[in-house]
């Protein structure tokens, strides 16, 4: 095609595209309103028409009590996956995909309580170990991701093939570590991370929001975003215009690999245990899942934050709602994994 | 009235993309058992004629007639089925399977439902045969150079008993033996009563193994005539639509007078550079404040020779220079920082990130400079962004538009932007005005020749001989992948262009060994 | 006349067998270590591990990770990946075990009838509707996963009390109440049969893996796969049915993860939705190790074989070794498969599609 030709074929769906996303969101938004009204509503009924809190005439009490519970419940099983999707997203924007993030949860979440278990905790004390056992998982799981990273860049792998290795071999290494067995521990400062409440609120919904805002001005505001959008967008035009490619693709891994070693930390202090065999277990479905309800393309160029974090919830909401109306959780299994095939279908749609 | 001597006949042709004429009422004829070529410059409609023939697109108008018959191809396995096989520049094969497989596949001689693989074997050894080849057909494809694989491409096509083959480009990743060889093939298919259209940049091929060559511009048919009867320079002046002779009377393009010019410093020195297989030999200098005009025909190599200057592709032999010392680029990074520039060719797949802002297109090179710790400092970006689109008059909605969103002319801008906000010291510019607009066409060609005025040394690779004429203060003429000719200012003409392009020689020696 | 002999040897002799030579040494290789192994074993360990009853049931196992692999070396071939096989295949046990009640061969129609039904929406997502396939069969197998956990439950709820064959003691006392029991006296244990000395399983394997070799060696389906993994808009153009190819390679997977569901519900008498964990990634592992190339194009069907009885061998010794109180547990299999994976694929870089 000449380039006259090229240049002649209008793209007018650019205008739809961004109208698109504008909808798109609103439309979540929307949509979250109306399944948190939903079930707001609905718990209202079910405080207000039991016999023994009418009779004790605490309704109202009641009513906030499980307005309280069922808002804990949801924002800390959406944490984790809000913090992995949001990863996942760095690395889908680079036309890339992530399967490893369930394992290397797990392998995070398994060194932790071998930290402040082991030897070190009685030579250097309890609040030393506590720490190290924070920041050394984490480390462990960038480093997890620069592996990927490098097998992208150097090794030429294909992102499916490379986070594979590390998704079979890297659950692996979890279970290795303690043969299997679950590591059930007490440490209230460790797990302060999961199970405290300043103001009221969880901590890890505060991480999370953290995750988001940083995560949301990196791409925004600073030239790393911008790399990594153009190396999505036209990986030859970036190369050409500078933009270190190679090293931006690592650098997306070791952030999705960090991030997930973040989730597999609070996953373990929530449960005050370490389970290497269901840590993480499936979480890749969900992170990508909210990746692209979100409105990110799973062919890269464009990433949304803001979408990520509200298909997360939209997806964590139509599990809680339908569990709440008495379907069973292995139907919500097969209702997710619907959600996600329709999610992704509309994509290809899109970008067709 | 069908005449049988024709195989083919393209009738009137017409083909509108918005915006743009491609063909333009055009007729092509090829006769039974000859090798016709095909040519024209970039825009000319050679391809869009092609895809026509082939099915790939869907004429707006005009008459195919082929083997005495009025077709109508709707798609590509239509044409094929009809007899017309198409061998593209790339292989389109299963590297992993087979010569054999690959020849035969989905016509496999079977036995009871079951592939025979010995009579798929032989097969496939006859029809090579039929071309001149032996080799081993059990071996993967892959294992083989790209000539070889052509062969299998045309031996497929004959399999299926084509009464034409269309090749396109077959020889840009040849060398001469293998040139050879194809060419033997060619004459074996025409011996056999099989037409061949024929592709290509390669002057010398044409008139090697071509019958019978017909020449396009703009979408109209300029000429149809035998081999014999025309001359290469004939041939260029063609392609490119000028007189022989005519002395241009300028004002063609808004460039400044060259003359006018400083030049300063030898900025970029490069020498026999040699990057296998796309350049063999190349040489060639920039000072400061010159404007040096890169000639050739598509195919030349000229692409190619800013790339590894830019450091985007490697160079295997031969030194580059930049002011005096030596350097080595391993990426475009690397030539950026030392203050070289490169807008490339083709905006679509190496230029324009698409889905990025005019204000994030702009700026992309620029960015290490622009932040503060990794963070992007805005007022400074915009600043520097809307100095630029009014400096270049660039029409956009806002700084924030998706770059897809605009114009080829003003996507270009954008592009030129993001070199020139770099400062550069040596802009090499790649077919800068390419698939433009006039008005946009003067401003770019104002914007470069400011742009020397103020110092930088511009390397411009053009198809545009006026350009070549008016705008530069030398021109370095490339002809298969090799520098042929150097003109000072003085001494660029049309036709000395024209010649070099044609034959690698300056036309004054020409003339002398005519007389 | 010109004669090209680039890098080649004249060759005109015919050659019967079609492996490309890369892959008929890898598999060849895979069965000289499985040999090699086998006899070590054998020497290192004894009685135990040559035994008739340890290899009977090792293949027996292994069978159902074979049949599993057969439909993923095909899928692997055009260049896809089947992560669902696992959920189906323990969906197709349940199947399997609430059909026999009305006999051993209707229990197998209709459980691979259906399987195959899953494998065949499998394809048309990927095919038609142009979604990735680690993601589409991920999906499937989730869904999967979910039916099977559910099923119990519903069947449970609607079984007629008074079953033909089933004990109503055994019924009454479901204690697990997350499974589903079979009768162990009728019916499904007829597959486990020995037919003239050799388990029916086995047997089957051995004929499925013929028929397998044959088929892609030999027939346009077979060369079809291999052409589309090698370079699927090529053979696009080259007017290959490439929608129609795909859809019936994951029916094919679909069909095989049934039987190997069936086999999985005779074998252990119950049929529990927590089986099959991981085959996926074993059957991914034996095809790869096998010499199939992970990225489509290339592969042979009877070395995917030869990868699932190597790794099987491998795994089932680890069984026997206790060095120091130190036992190689089931979670090494991950890391070793991890392993291995990462090593082949790096072997095959020079073939495969690669990213830049």
């Amino acid at each position: 095609m000449t380039t006259s030709e090229q240049t002649a074929v209008k793209v007018e769906r650019s205008n739809f595209g961004e109208r698109f996303q504008k909808v798109r969101t609103y439309g979540m938004v929307i949509v979250l309103l109306l399944l948190v009204g939903f079930n707001i509503f609905r718990i209202y009924r079910v405080v207000s028409t039991n016999e023994t809190i009418v009779e004790n005439g605490n309704v109202t009490e009641a009513f906030v009590q499980a307005l309280n519970s069922a808002l804990n419940v949801n924002l800390t099983q959406v944490a984790t996956i809000v913090i992995v999707a949001v990863g996942m997203t760095f690395v889908i924007a680079t036309g890339g995909i992530d399967l490893s993030v369930g394992a290397i949860m797990a392998i995070a979440g398994q060194l932790a309580p071998l930290i402040f278990m082991g030897p070190i905790a009685e030579r250097f004390g309890m609040a030393f170990a506590n720490v190290l056992a924070i920041v050394v998982p984490i480390i462990i799981a960038g480093i997890f991701g620069l592996f990927n990273g490098l097998m992208v860049t150097k090794l030429k792998f294909q992102p499916i093939i490379a986070t594979l290795i590390v998704f079979i071999g890297g659950r692996g290494i979890a279970q290795v570590l303690t043969n299997g067995y679950l590591q059930f521990f007490k440490n209230p400062d460790f797990q302060y991370i999961a199970l405290g409440r300043p103001l009221g609120i969880p901590t890890q919904v505060y991480i999370m929001f953290i995750v988001v805002l940083v995560a949301w001005y990196v791409m925004r505001s600073t030239s790393f975003g911008q790399y990594v959008l153009a190396v999505g967008g036209n990986e030859k035009a970036a190369r050409l215009a500078g933009v270190p490619v190679d090293k931006v693709k690592t650098a997306v891994y070791v952030i999705s690999g960090a991030l997930a070693g973040i989730a597999g930390l609070i996953v373990v202090a929530i449960n005050s245990a370490s389970d290497a065999n269901l840590n993480g277990m499936l979480i890749e479905l969900d992170a990508i899942a909210a990746t692209a309800v979100g409105g990110t393309p799973l062919s890269g160029g464009q990433a949304s934050i803001l979408g990520t974090f509200l298909g997360a919830l939209l997806i964590q909401m139509v599990k809680f709602t339908l569990l709440s109306i008495g379907v069973p959780y292995e139907f919500a299994l097969v209702v997710n994994a619907g959600i996600i095939l329709i999610a992704v279908y509309v994509q290809t749609k899109r970008t067709a | 009235m069908a005449n049988s001597d024709l195989l083919l006949e393209m009738k009137d042709i017409t083909k509108i993309f918005p915006g743009v004429v491609a063909l333009d009422r055009a007729n092509l004829e090829v006769k039974r058992g000859e090798v016709h070529a095909l040519v024209g410059e970039n825009g000319a409609g050679k391809s869009t004629m092609i895809k026509i023939l082939t099915g790939a697109y869907i004429r707006d108008a005009g008459t195919v007639i082929f083997d005495n018959e009025e077709v109508n191809f709707e798609t590509p396995l239509l044409a094929q089925a009809k007899g017309i096989s198409t061998i593209y520049q790339e292989i389109n094969l299963v590297p992993l399977r087979s010569v054999a497989e690959n020849i035969m596949m989905e016509h496999e001689p079977t036995r009871y439902g079951l592939i025979n693989r010995r009579k798929l074997n032989a097969e496939a050894r006859r029809l090579l045969t039929q071309i001149g080849i032996e080799i081993d057909v059990t071996k993967p494809l892959m294992d083989y150079n790209i000539a070889i694989q052509q062969m299998t491409a045309i031996a497929r096509a004959i399999s299926f008993k084509s009464k034409m083959v269309v090749m396109d480009e077959p020889t840009s990743s040849l060398d001469d033996q293998e040139v050879e060889t194809l060419f033997e093939s060619i004459r074996r298919l025409r011996a056999d009563d099989v037409s061949v259209i024929f592709i290509t940049h390669r002057l010398d091929e044409l008139f090697e193994i071509c019958d019978r060559i017909t020449i396009m511009r703009d979408g109209k048919i300029i000429e149809t005539t035998d081999m014999g009867s025309i001359s290469k320079l004939e041939l260029v002046s063609k392609m490119l639509g000028k007189d022989l002779g005519e002395i241009q009377k300028g004002g063609a393009t808004s460039f400044s007078a060259p003359a006018s010019r400083q030049i300063g410093e030898n900025l970029l020195e490069a020498n026999n550079l040699e990057s296998s297989p796309d350049l063999v030999d190349v040489s060639l200098n920039v000072h400061a404040g010159e404007i040096v005009g890169l000639a050739g025909l598509l195919g030349a190599g000229r692409t190619e020779t800013a790339r590894v200057i830019f450091g985007a592709d490697p160079i295997q032999t031969g030194e580059m220079r930049l002011k005096g010392e030596r350097v080595r680029f391993d990426s475009p990074r690397d030539a950026i920082d030392a203050g070289i520039g490169y807008c490339a060719e083709d905006r679509k797949a190496d230029g324009i990130v698409p889905l990025l802002s005019v204000r994030d297109n702009l700026t992309l090179a620029l960015l290490p400079m622009l932040t503060r710790s990794g963070i992007i400092k805005r007022e400074q970006q915009k600043e520097i962004v809307e100095k630029f689109i009014a400096m270049l008059g660039i029409k956009t909605s806002s700084a924030d538009q998706l770059i897809r969103e605009l114009s080829g002319g003003n996507q270009q801008k954008v592009l030129l932007a993001r070199w020139l906000c770099m400062n550069p010291e040596l802009l090499i510019l790649d077919e800068p005005t390419r698939g433009i607009d006039i008005g946009a066409k003067g401003e770019i060609q104002k914007i470069i020749s400011n742009l020397a005025d103020e110092g930088v040394g511009v390397l411009m690779l053009t198809s545009e001989i006026e350009e070549l004429t008016e705008g530069s203060n030398r021109v370095v003429v490339m002809r298969d992948r090799r520098t042929v000719e150097e003109f000072d200012l003085e001494e660029i003409s049309q036709d000395g262009i024209m010649t070099a392009m044609a034959h690698g020689e300056a036309a004054e020696q020409l003339q002398e060994v005519a007389q | 006349m010109a004669t090209i002999a680039n890098n080649a040897n004249q060759d005109t002799g015919t050659r019967k067998f079609q492996l490309s030579n890369l892959m008929r040494q890898q598999g060849a290789l895979v069965f000289i270590i499985f040999i090699g192994v086998f006899v070590l074993a054998s020497i290192i360990f004894g009685e135990n591990f040559y035994s008739a009853y340890n290899i009977k049931t090792m293949l027996i196992y292994n069978s159902m990770l074979a049949f599993i692999s057969l439909g993923m070396t095909f899928v692997i071939i055009t260049g896809g990946i089947d992560l669902s096989v696992s959920s189906v295949a323990v969906l197709a046990s349940m199947l399997a075990a609430w059909f026999s009640r009305f006999g051993l061969l209707p229990a197998i129609f209709v459980t691979i009838f259906f399987t195959t039904l899953v494998g065949f929406f499998n394809g048309i997502v990927i095919a038609r509707w142009n979604i990735q396939p680690f993601i589409a069969t991920l999906v499937t197998f989730m869904a999967a996963r979910g039916l099977s956990l559910i099923m119990p439950k519903v069947f449970a709820i609607y079984m007629p009390v008074v079953l033909p064959g089933v004990p109503i003691e055994l019924w009454a006392n479901n204690v697990l109440d997350f499974s589903i029991i079979i009768d162990r006296t009728k019916n499904m244990q007829d597959i486990l049969l020995d037919f003239g000395g050799i388990p029916i399983p086995i047997i089957l394997m051995i004929a499925v893996y013929v028929i397998g070799e044959v088929a892609l060696q030999f027939s346009r389906f077979g060369q079809r796969t291999l052409a589309i993994g090698g370079n699927e808009e090529a053979s696009r153009l080259m007017g290959l049915p490439v929608r129609r190819v795909k859809v019936i390679v994951y029916s094919l997977s679909g069909a095989l993860a049934g039987l190997s569901g069936v086999i999985l519900a005779a074998r252990s008498g119950v049929a529990l939705p927590t089986e099959a964990v991981g085959w996926e990634l074993q059957a991914i592992a034996a095809v790869v190790v096998g010499g199939t190339l992970l990225t489509g194009g290339r592969g042979s069907v009877i070395s995917t074989l030869m990868g699932v009885l190597l790794l099987g061998l491998i795994f089932n010794i680890l069984n026997f070794v206790n060095v120091g109180g130190f036992s190689l547990t089931v979670y090494w299999q991950s890391v070793i498969r991890g392993i291995f994976l990462f090593i082949v694929v790096l072997l095959q870089a020079p073939w495969s599609k690669r990213t830049g």
